[in-house]
């Protein structure tokens, strides 16, 4: 199986420590975290992790399944970029001459989507959000321009699939066994899967 | 105001509140749980604790180990005898980190401990204060869950929170550290609650019924249908479901290294035990059978040998208790998640009786060959040297299968865990999935807290012996009455059978010198002997097993002897070789 990217999303207890314990299973593994978010989500009390690793779905699905058995994880999920719609943001401090003299790069923050955060007279920071291809490409030409801080934040995610936590956590907090807890897609199919 | 004031209070919460210090608090808690026994080592950091213990020494045993480690390993012993939580104490820093081996072997062999460690205060944290040390970021991997009480009144929900997450769903060792401040702090003390839910964590996934029918329908149609069987079986006390299950189909059953008495070994479907030091003909048939029904096990490499040429043309149907265990190492056909307690039956329920006896006795056949191979003359052996086999046939046919056994880990461990007999669960105490040297005696020390009534040998090497025998301290102060049978060959006898084998016989410090043991054990006002004759054998076991009281038994064996049937490292199961 091929690697490619994958997002996680967690679900979490809001409580401390637990980020070593989570990255602790990556790191058990030698798998390297390429992007770590962690936000309040869309129910109060409730952690969202946001996770990219680049790996194949199988080592993923294990992953997962790992992460879920934490006692403070509530669910984990995983995703490809196709199933998600995803941001990154980017801060990017050039000097203000450049901008105000070559109208061109102006032109080409426009194009980007690229919104002003502070002028002052010997720089100019700018701020965008967008895919990682997007925001390397207007590095790339900034980079020409004498770019002189770039910092990109982790990614977040939202799964297009998904109703969100709040029926999960309701289940929860019911003591009712969530029906589906755990997918298993393989039932009857080993022969197609086997791999090793 | 005495304990039984408190107590009285239990679970009702009431509304009148009385002050305590969060050390009582701590002691409370475990009398809620039902804890008895503790087994513990003091220090600066969890003083205050200790000084409440003074007042429940009534209520509530503290053996005082002679290492943190052996605190560990003991109260492992009791709970795997017991079947209840095992429960710890140790102070900060060195008295905690000395906990991790401990920690780090309950994890792997699922035993549910709770852990409490003293903390220095709160406002010293992470000013590398005397005895400090983070606990929570060390003990985190090895821990299923741990926590830092840093204010009194978070103790009897931590508390109950910890032995809720140790004992249920898979079971683990949970670590409390409590700072000193929180343990000397007063507070309105409401009663203790037990924990039965916690949002996050849920114990056992939902049985699947279709999956349970699935199941079903492959066994039923299963020509060769063979089940291998770990502790989880011990673990859901699902013993009699187990038993009911294979017999109502003539399942032949092999027991891993962790499932051993789960099933009496005399069993008529009992056909021996997996894995690379194994019997013959369940690790050959496992590449034969048609249908692989695994129950509360979890495919450890010892097991499974090299995973690409495991079991390839069986369907697998796996019970767990653990989602993340099924598909980890082999592709699962049908899972069956669930308590296997609950699962079991209503797999049994719609079995078809069935037969399978010509498939059940080629395992005999098998069976066979290994006993003239190997079996035989390791437990009726013609050489001078006595062997590790006859030290255990001997004490097989002296306490005829009613003991429980601890063991250490190296030869003398797989040696035991293949001829000792085991007529009830519970009775096989060793170090599985770590792999610990200097468990066998510690261990064996609480399982005799864990079960007082019955006979407690820990077979032990000369070698792992050398790791925790202080503890010959902790039998000598508090009587328990355990035996201990050091099997001597002069060697870190293990390591020297893979070098012999496998590294050209080059025996790389694996010569191992040991002290007069039995002096040791007298230096302790331990009774003892050492033979190294055949003839003396069976009149120096049943002298230890007789003697009232805690005893040492050294037995000198062969030196060069090697464990067979091996499957070795890297190769096929199948490939197990018997010399
Ligand atoms: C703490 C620890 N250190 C090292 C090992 C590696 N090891 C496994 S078996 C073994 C030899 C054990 O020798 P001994 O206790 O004399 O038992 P024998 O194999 O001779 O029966 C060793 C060193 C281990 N399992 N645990």
């Amino acid at each position: 199986m091929q690697k490619q990217e994958f997002t996680i999303t967690l679900y979490t207890e809001n409580s401390v420590g637990l980020i070593g314990r989570i990255s602790g299973i990556f790191s058990r593994r030698k798998i390297n975290i390429e992007s770590l978010n962690t936000s309040p989500s869309e129910v109060e009390g409730i952690h969202r992790f946001t996770i990219v690793i680049q790996e194949n779905e199988e080592v993923v699905r294990k992953l997962c399944r790992q992460l879920e058995k934490q006692i403070d994880v509530m669910k984990a999920y995983y995703n490809t970029d196709d199933e998600i719609v995803w941001q990154e943001q980017a801060l990017y401090k050039v000097p203000a001459d450049v901008v105000t003299e070559k109208v061109y790069v102006e032109r080409l923050l426009r194009q980007y989507g690229a919104s002003t955060v502070v002028i002052r007279q010997d720089y100019i920071v700018f701020e965008t959000a967008g895919h990682r291809e997007e925001i390397d490409r207007l590095t790339e030409e900034l980079n020409k321009y004498g770019l002189i801080e770039f910092v990109r934040g982790a990614r977040i995610a939202i799964i297009k699939n998904s109703a969100g936590i709040h029926q999960k956590v309701l289940q929860f907090e019911n003591r009712e066994p969530s029906p589906h807890i755990v997918e298993n897609e393989y039932l009857d199919k080993r022969d197609n899967v086997f791999t090793m | 105001m005495n304990t039984l004031e408190i107590n009285e209070q239990k679970d009702t919460r009431s509304a009148e509140a009385i002050e305590i210090s969060g050390s009582k608090a701590v002691l409370e808690a475990l009398l809620q749980e039902n804890v008895d026994t503790v087994f513990g080592y003091p220090g600066g950091a969890i003083m205050p604790i200790y000084d409440a213990l003074y007042d429940y020494s009534e209520k509530l045993k503290h053996i005082l180990v002679r290492h943190e480690q052996g605190a560990v390993h003991a109260a492992q012993g009791f709970a795997r005898v017991s079947g209840k939580t095992g429960v710890v104490f140790a102070t900060s820093g060195p008295g905690a980190t000395n906990l991790v081996t401990g920690l780090a072997d309950a994890m792997i062999d699922s035993n549910p401990l709770v852990c409490i460690t003293g903390q220095v205060y709160a406002s010293l944290l992470g000013t590398d204060a005397f005895q400090e040390t983070d606990v929570i970021n060390i003990t985190t991997p090895v821990t299923k869950w741990n926590y830092q009480v840093t204010d009194a009144t978070e103790i009897p929900e931590a508390i109950a929170k910890a032995f809720y997450i140790a004992n249920t769903g898979r079971p683990g060792p949970v670590l409390i550290d409590i700072t000193k401040n929180a343990q000397l702090q007063l507070f309105d003390y409401l009663g203790y609650k037990k924990c039965t839910h916690i949002r996050s964590y849920r114990p056992e996934p939902e049985i699947r019924k279709e999956y349970i029918e699935k199941a079903a329908q492959l066994i039923n149609q299963a020509k060769k249908p063979f089940v291998l069987f770990g502790q989880g079986v011990i673990l859901g006390k699902a013993e009699d479901e187990f038993k009911s299950f294979i017999e109502k189909a003539n399942l032949p059953a092999a027991a891993t290294v962790m499932g051993l008495s789960a099933l009496p070994t005399d069993h008529r479907l009992h056909v021996g035990m997996l894995g690379m030091h194994g019997n013959y003909a369940p690790n050959v048939m496992t590449n034969e059978c048609d249908v692989l029904i695994a129950v509360g096990m979890r495919f450890d490499d010892r097991v499974t040998g090299r995973l690409d040429k495991y079991a390839k043309q069986a369907k697998v149907i796996h019970l767990d208790i653990d989602p993340a265990e099924i598909d980890k190492n082999v592709k699962t056909t049908v899972p069956v998640w669930g308590d296997c307690k609950k699962t079991l039956p209503l797999l049994t329920a719609l079995l078809k009786e069935n037969d399978h006896s010509e498939w059940v006795e080629k395992f005999r056949e098998l069976e066979k060959e290994e006993i003239k191979e190997v079996i035989h003359n390791e437990l009726n052996p013609t050489t001078d040297a006595m062997t590790m086999g006859e030290v255990i046939r001997v004490l097989n046919e002296l306490t005829n299968g009613e003991a429980i056994i601890t063991t250490d880990v190296g030869q003398h461990q797989m040696v035991a865990c293949r001829y000792a007999r085991y007529n009830h669960s519970k009775s096989s105490v060793t170090s599985g999935g770590l792999g610990t040297m200097g468990f066998g005696l510690p261990a064996a020390i609480g399982a005799w807290y864990g079960a007082p009534e019955k006979t407690v040998v820990a077979i032990i090497g000369d070698g792992g012996f050398q790791m925790t025998l202080q503890e010959l301290g902790t039998i000598m102060q508090f009587g328990a009455k355990v035996k201990i049978l050091i099997l001597n060959n002069e060697f870190l006898g293990m390591v020297r059978q893979w070098q012999q084998l496998f590294h050209d016989r080059r025996y790389s410090f694996v010569n191992i010198t040991s002290p007069d043991f039995v002096a040791v054990a007298k230096g302790y006002y331990i009774e003892g002997e050492k033979i190294s004759e055949r003839k003396d054998l069976k009149a120096a076991l049943e002298k230890m097993l007789s003697h009232d009281g805690a005893y040492l038994l050294e037995v000198m064996v062969g030196k060069e002897n090697n464990v067979f049937p091996m499957v070795a490292q890297g190769t096929s199961v199948s490939e197990i070789r018997l010399k």
